[in-house]
């Protein structure tokens, strides 16, 4: 064994226990605040298998001090013993699940294509409609953000009426378009502004159109901020909770409203609005675990400039 | 339109607009808007009148918006070739804005000035200013107006958590993946989840966790949503909880772009490090900041769903938002008219609101040196 030849100086042996205790101060806050926001879901997942008596002990670890019921599960039909079993509940909730999915893959979608080629064409072109240039015509799509659903919802529940659109899937795919589109635009605007203008021209002395060069060159390169402008649009609106509620009464309702209109009825049968909420979130769980990149890349544009 | 010389991306563009070709794009945009006028014609007077065309509803109009939007993008490219083309990224989101929002907003406006509720058989009646009368003399309306100016200010708070967490996620930390992924969680839940998880589970009086722990605490009678106070408090907690993740990030993304030659020129200056957060960092940070307590903000002016769902106002307005409030209005009152006033006055006092803020944080997040 080698003779230790270096020491540390008396003042940074004096400050390693301080810097000791600030780690574990930074790991313990963190810990903490892990804590609370992974607890709430973790309740939720462990009370979709309780039975009413371990909810009334508050039992919290499953196998130790209660023993895990299919309870939840099979008040939706899914439980092991009755998925093969044909079952009203199930099919209601596929049905909700359903509409969800389609609105909220619509309209992300949707919004994701209108809002890509504006913010192209905004961080391309200098437009002029009347008196609104570039930056006017910007600022007319984000000031969209601004506006409360409650100015929309009643005007849109009379049109809806008139049109035939109440309680369709279509009619809420075209509110949803409209509540994430300026944010789409804001994404995407930041994404096309970081791409250099010498690709496309490059492109168009190829003899590519401006659209063609749109489409082949500078989609592929920007495809990161879509997916990451298609699942921030995809979390509001699968989450969307307020059009639904007042647009949608038996055929379109989605998932969100189903969930809301359970909570007054059920009592204490905590398990099956434990499994209905856990259904309403565990989709964007998995997609915010696997997608977590994304998600924080287009929360994060337009705060760095 | 544009003109080449200014624009972006340079193009040289020859376009040869033969005559026929301008016409034929100038019958396409006005034959199709006179299709979609004479169909609006028909069916008002259908409607309005005692003439009978049988139209059950308004979608042969819808149809004819469509055709005539689509005739109106395609005739752009036929009538200004490459300057068309690019007219046509912009065109369709405008058309879809403007027939989503401008036309829904003037509809409105109509509906704002006229007593009707959906219920009763008489339809819908003008009466000028009657719902202002009444909006004046609601007492649950300034109510909700009031515990807006508490949810906003809510922020506050929403914003010192944010910042600490995303000082602490910036530093050398094990496991940094694992924190991001937990902390942003909540932002992903559905607030209509959110309200049965923590509102009606966990805040459960007899036997949800939090009732235990806080009676574990020493509060003998925990009552989260009884006095006023207590359940505003409960009501934006919830709501925090959801969203702080949102602000931590945009403030990471502020945190991580800060140069490290500035803090480290700070250190070699020998500053303690309560004044390089001071002097170097939150500075820095002012502009991303107020852009994530702006977005926060407008986010904030639409809060409704937690509290339709938790407390559907309760006790007695104390948590009602003015979005939670008017929705009550017309799902227990279908008051359709009285609804959509009180919605327009919010809206025009959050654009002035709104106004205000952004010409002060454009003077605040100027640098001054």
């Amino acid at each position: 064994m080698s003779k230790q030849i270096f020491f540390d100086s008396k003042n940074d042996a004096a400050f390693r226990p301080k810097k000791f205790l600030g780690k574990t101060v930074i790991y313990f806050i963190l810990i903490f605040w892990a804590i609370i926001c992974l607890f709430p879901i973790y309740w939720t997942v462990t009370t979709t298998f309780k039975a009413a008596p371990d909810v009334m002990k508050g039992n919290l670890i499953p196998w130790w001090d209660f023993r895990p019921k299919w309870l939840g599960l099979k008040s939706l039909g899914l439980s092991p013993d009755r998925i093969f079993v044909e079952s009203t509940v199930r099919e209601e909730f596929l049905k909700r699940f359903y509409n969800s999915m389609i609105a909220a893959l619509g309209s992300s979608t949707l919004a994701v294509l209108l809002g890509s080629c504006t913010a192209y064409g905004l961080s391309r072109f200098k437009y002029r409609f009347g008196f609104m240039r570039n930056s006017d015509i910007s600022f007319f799509f984000l000031s969209q953000l601004i506006l409360p659903p409650v100015v929309l919802a009643l005007p849109f529940l009379v049109l809806y009426k008139e049109l035939a659109l109440l309680d369709t899937r279509i009619g809420l795919i075209a509110l949803y378009t409209l509540t994430v589109l300026p944010i789409v635009i804001w994404i995407m605007k930041d994404q096309f502004s970081s791409i250099p203008t010498e690709l496309e021209e490059a492109a168009l002395v190829d003899g590519l159109s401006i659209w063609g060069a749109f489409l082949t060159i500078i989609m592929p390169i920007a495809l990161p901020g879509m997916v990451a402008a298609f699942i921030i649009s995809l979390v509001l609106t699968w989450n969307e909770y307020f059009f639904a509620a007042l647009l949608t009464s038996s055929y379109a309702k989605t998932l969100p409203v189903m969930v809301a209109s359970q909570t007054g009825s059920q009592g204490i049968s905590w398990w099956s609005m434990a499994a209905l909420s856990l259904a309403a979130i565990l989709p964007l769980i998995i997609i915010a675990i696997i997608l977590e990149r994304y998600i924080i890349k287009g929360m994060a544009a337009g705060a760095v400039k | 339109m544009s003109s080449t010389e200014t624009d972006y991306l340079h193009i040289v563009t020859q376009d040869k607009i033969s005559a026929r070709r301008r016409d034929l794009g100038r019958l396409m945009i006005w034959g199709s808007a006179t299709i979609l006028i004479v169909l609006i014609s028909i069916q008002s007077l259908d409607q309005f009148s005692s003439f009978e065309f049988g139209f059950k509803t308004w979608r042969p109009t819808l149809y004819a918006y469509f055709f005539w939007a689509t005739c109106l993008c395609w005739a752009q490219v036929i009538l200004y070739g490459e300057q068309g083309k690019r007219r046509l990224f912009i065109l369709p989101a405008v058309l879809f804005v403007v027939s989503m929002v401008i036309f829904p907003l003037i509809f409105a406006l109509g509906i704002a000035f006229s007593s009707w509720n959906l219920s009763s058989p008489d339809g819908r009646q003008f009466n000028g200013f009657d719902n202002a009368i009444e909006m004046w003399s609601d007492p649950f309306y300034w109510n909700a107006l009031k515990n807006m100016v508490w949810y906003i200010l809510a922020i506050i708070p929403e914003y010192i958590i944010a910042f600490c967490l995303a000082v602490l996620l910036n530093t050398q930390i094990r496991a940094r993946k694992f924190f991001r992924v937990a902390f942003l969680m909540p932002l992903m839940l559905s607030p209509v989840a959110v309200s049965w998880m923590i509102g009606k589970s966990m805040l459960e009086i007899r036997f949800g966790p939090i009732s235990r722990l806080v009676r574990a605490l020493g509060w003998d009678n925990p009552s989260f949503f009884g006095t006023d106070e207590i359940a505003r408090f409960m009501i934006m907690a919830m709501d925090a909880w959801t969203f702080i993740p949102f602000m931590m990030i945009m403030i990471l993304a502020g945190l991580q772009a800060i140069p490290k030659e500035l803090n480290e020129a700070a250190e070699v200056d020998g500053a303690p490090p309560w004044k390089k957060f001071w002097e170097i960092t939150f500075p820095l940070m002012l502009p991303v900041s107020i852009t994530a307590i702006l977005i926060r903000i407008i986010f904030k002016l639409k809060l409704a769903d937690i509290i339709i769902n938790v407390t559907s106002g309760g006790p007695g307005g104390a948590t009602d938002s003015v979005t939670s409030f008017i929705y009550r209005e017309y799902r227990d009152r279908s008051n359709v008219g009285y609804g959509t006033f009180l919605a327009i006055v919010y809206l025009v006092l959050i654009v002035i609101f709104m106004t205000f803020l952004i010409k002060m944080a454009e003077r605040w997040s100027r640098p001054r040196y």
